[in-house]
């Protein structure tokens, strides 16, 4: 370890990745507008540009945070299996069958309003958390390393929502050219937050920014607090940290595989219920998609801590609002997704740079410190938390992801 | 069915157990596994002639899984690759999207000759920036995989932006049709001309007609592509286990440490391996546009994902993944061509669950023999219940069969030993 680093000598460090990410890929971005003849300039005024009116600035904002908030729960979501060195690729399919089960059973229940949103949420969560219990199950009693069995999972609850969805939960007419779920009665709407705009003296904007988003804060807090606060999340960072350590040391692997999973997979369950509660109101074959995978990035480029994954989420969702006027613009809308898997890749160079350069000044001071035959701090190849042979994944991940 | 794919190879010295097992159990690994593929002909034949689903073992559909199973074989060929180099490669499915798109534009432009190169460019430049940042900045393999699945849905969607505007043909979800397609050959006499094989395969005889549907199947109208396809297999067994370059490939997915020390490049053999786990996802996306004859957005569907699962079910050997490749091919085949007899599959599995219940009851596991009797009896069930199962239900059988090779014979199951660990010279 590194003594103790001051407070500013930290943040930096934790900062100099991400930043140096954005900047890379914003250069790589602008190189690819430029070589098919448009200006980078002008593709970034187009960007930033939140339109004329004040309405119009209101309106960017709210569909920035409205697309931020399931961003955030998705990063969230993985954050937490990664700060354990746990890789839940599933969040895609938790979320997805999760919000289809949810958007059914409030369809199906006649509640007055709080105890109707509660019902949707706890559905939800319960789940977001069966579905990925399933993966740490198969991981802790079988050595199922967990990247495979989520990625296989996730076709199997993709399979599952739409044979859900065209079967016994359809409630559109035959015939319609999109299908959904029953709608959800109207206690089932989470009420917006447009008063505050206005209690500002700002403009109304056009669309409800989601009340989801106090919860979605709340969730963040709480997960914040549980990780760094209590034992429970000791022992989850000190697992991640450390597997042989942490089990030398009384921590029970095999039921912290088990517990973070659950953790993951309930927050996951939340994911698709600000789009669910706040607007659609029912579940159909256009509801938003691939919010686990964007997950996995906005985790990665934040961090894993709940305050990065909050500014990496804005920051995606900020693209994202960005590809509509694109493409007026007449540059190809898709630059965004470009921007966006640019960032992630590099992000973890970056992350695995700055990892490295951590890492070296810290021997430096260790070998000013101590005399000459101490090891590198990484544990040696061991057996993995649940010593299974087939299990290396515990062991690389601890390398990357894990950034206290 | 696991047992096929990880059949023991200590033959050998055993002692004899009378002429008629030794027949059966005895002689070559080669010998057993034909007499097991017959023996799994005749229960589909059985299973074909009691629930009068002749869509079963049709030519149709043989010739089908053929095609279907080759992109997926060729993902897992990939994925063999870079596996036994060391690097987890998630990112197959990202390579394969960059193949697709590649052989759209070269095909258009070109004919099936540029597609194939077209293809297999893009899919390698895909390797090339796993390898890039994996091999030579350590980050996670799975999180670059990841990274790359992201990046190549935007790279493709985005070129497709750029190149196809109007009056080309194509569209920011799809290109012109390829401008030529590879030739394709029948087997003379027996499956073209006088069709020997389909005449037979129409009289609809318990297991000849079947075998005769089965090489049918594999003989008639098979592409140049499908050929090189399933010649790369052996090619493929052949390079990695018998020639000194495999040797040192491997060894650098078993031990990089004591490869490094015995002198192999271990980054340049990694990047090699990964590059060519690139082009030969890449070519699984050729096969998909030649199939359509139009690259259109979202054509892989998960097969890149698919390749990996086969692979792992395969136990990263090049003739188990061609098995898995086959099975999951034949499932895809069924949906597309014959929907109505999956539900005939359902008997299959109780026969084969019974085999296995028996198998294990003689080896004296009870709780395993229990449990697939149980199955079988449930699939029996099922069976006689189900009239007819709905697509969504279907679409994820390779993915649940994965899960359940993986859960159940997990132990039997070996990756090569550094399998995505980062490797950094001079660390440990």
């Amino acid at each position: 370890m590194n003594g103790r680093p001051s407070f500013v000598r930290r943040a930096a460090q934790s900062l100099l990745g991400p930043v140096m990410a954005v900047l890379v890929s914003l250069i790589i971005s602008a190189i690819v507008i430029a070589l098919i003849g448009e200006d980078p300039l002008t593709a970034l005024q187009v960007m930033v540009d939140l339109g004329d009116t004040p309405a119009q600035q209101t309106q960017s904002m709210v569909v920035i945070l409205n697309r931020a908030i399931p961003l955030f729960l998705a990063g969230l979501a993985v954050s937490i299996a990664f700060r354990m060195g746990l890789f839940n690729i599933g969040v895609e399919g938790q979320y997805r069958l999760a919000t289809i089960l949810a958007a059914a059973a409030g369809a199906a229940v006649v509640l007055p309003a709080p105890l109707h949103l509660l019902l949707i949420i706890v559905v939800a969560m319960l789940v977001g958390a069966l579905w990925a219990g399933i993966v740490a199950v198969l991981k802790v009693t079988r050595g199922v390393s967990e990247v495979i069995s989520s990625i296989m999972l996730n076709f199997v609850a993709l399979g599952l929502a739409s044979f859900l969805l065209s079967g016994p939960l359809r409630g559109s007419e035959d015939g319609a050219s999109i299908i959904t779920t029953k709608g959800l009665p109207e206690s089932a709407w989470f009420p917006g937050l447009n008063g505050v705009f206005t209690s500002l003296g700002l403009a109304e904007p056009r669309t409800e920014l989601y009340g989801f988003l106090l919860l979605a804060i709340v969730a963040g807090v709480l997960i914040g607090v549980l990780l760094k606060r209590t034992r429970f999340g000791f022992d989850l960072r000190a697992t991640g940290l450390s597997p042989s350590a942490a089990s030398a040391s009384g921590v029970d692997a095999r039921g912290m595989v088990i517990k973070t999973m659950l953790l993951s997979g309930a927050v996951a369950g939340l994911i698709g219920l600000p789009d669910l509660l706040g607007s659609t109101h029912h579940y159909g074959t256009e509801f938003t998609a691939g919010l686990g995978f964007l997950g996995i990035a906005v985790a990665l480029l934040g961090r894993n801590s709940p305050v990065g994954i909050a500014v990496a989420a804005l920051l995606f969702a900020f693209l994202d609002r960005a590809a509509l006027p694109l493409q007026f613009a007449d540059i190809p809308a898709s630059v965004v997704t470009i921007i966006q898997g640019t960032i992630v890749l590099s992000v973890v160079i970056a992350n695995e740079v700055a990892r490295r350069l951590t890492l070296r000044s810290a021997e430096r001071v260790a070998a000013r410190a101590a005399p000459p035959g101490g090891s590198a701090p990484d544990g040696g190849g061991g057996a993995g938390p649940d010593g299974g042979p087939v299990d290396t994944s515990a062991q690389r991940d601890q390398r990357q992801g894990v950034q206290a | 069915m696991s047992s096929v794919a990880t059949t023991p190879t200590g033959s050998g010295e055993r002692p004899s157990r009378g002429p008629i097992t030794d027949l059966i159990t005895g002689g070559g690994r080669t010998r057993r596994l034909l007499l097991l593929a017959l023996g799994l002909l005749a229960v589909m034949s059985a299973v074909r002639v009691i629930s009068g689903e002749n869509g079963l073992t049709s030519s149709a559909i043989f010739a089908t899984t053929l095609v279907l199973a080759v992109p997926i074989g060729l993902a897992a060929l990939g994925g063999l690759f870079s596996e036994r180099a060391g690097v987890v490669n998630i990112g197959l499915e990202g390579m394969m999207i960059l193949g697709t798109w590649g052989a759209g534009y070269a095909g258009w432009h070109w004919g099936w000759v540029g597609a194939v190169i077209g293809g297999v460019l893009f899919g390698a430049a895909g390797g090339l920036l796993h390898a890039v940042a994996t091999v030579t900045f350590g980050v996670d393999h799975v999180v670059s995989g990841v990274a790359i699945n992201i990046l190549a849905a935007g790279v493709v969607r985005f070129l497709s932006e750029l190149i196809y505007v109007e009056g080309t043909g194509g569209g920011p979800t799809q290109s012109p049709s390829v401008s030529s397609e590879p030739p394709s050959f029948s087997l003379p006499l027996l499956s073209s001309g006088p069709d020997l094989l389909g005449s037979l395969e129409r009289r609809h005889w318990f297991l000849i007609s079947d075998t005769a549907g089965l090489l049918r199947g594999l003989t008639s109208g098979v592409g140049l592509l499908t050929l090189v396809a399933v010649l790369l297999v052996p090619l493929s067994y052949f390079i990695l286990w018998r020639t000194a370059f495999g040797l040192r490939l491997r060894s650098c997915g078993e031990n990089p440490w004591a490869a490094d020390s015995l002198g192999v490049p271990v980054y340049r053999f990694k990047y090699i391996a990964v590059v060519i786990s690139g082009a030969l996802a890449g070519l699984g996306g050729v096969f998909l546009v030649d199939f359509a004859d139009i690259y259109k957005e979202g054509q892989t569907g998960g097969r890149g994902f698919i390749g990996l699962a086969a692979l792992i079910f395969g136990n990263w050997r090049p003739g188990g993944l061609a098995l898995g490749a086959g099975l999951f091919g034949y499932s895809d085949a069924l949906l597309l061509r014959a929907q109505s007899a999956i539900v005939a599959l359902f008997l299959l599995l109780a026969i084969l669950l019974v085999a296995v219940a028996v198998y294990q009851l003689v080896h004296r596991r009870i709780l395993q023999a229990s449990l697939a009797g149980g199955f079988a009896a449930l699939s029996l069930f099922l069976y006689l219940v189900i009239d007819e199962l709905d697509r969504g239900l279907i679409s994820f059988t390779p993915h649940i069969t994965t899960l359940l090779v993986l859960s159940l014979a997990s132990q039997r199951l070996r990756m090569p030993a550094a399998d995505g660990m980062v490797y950094r010279r001079g660390e440990d």
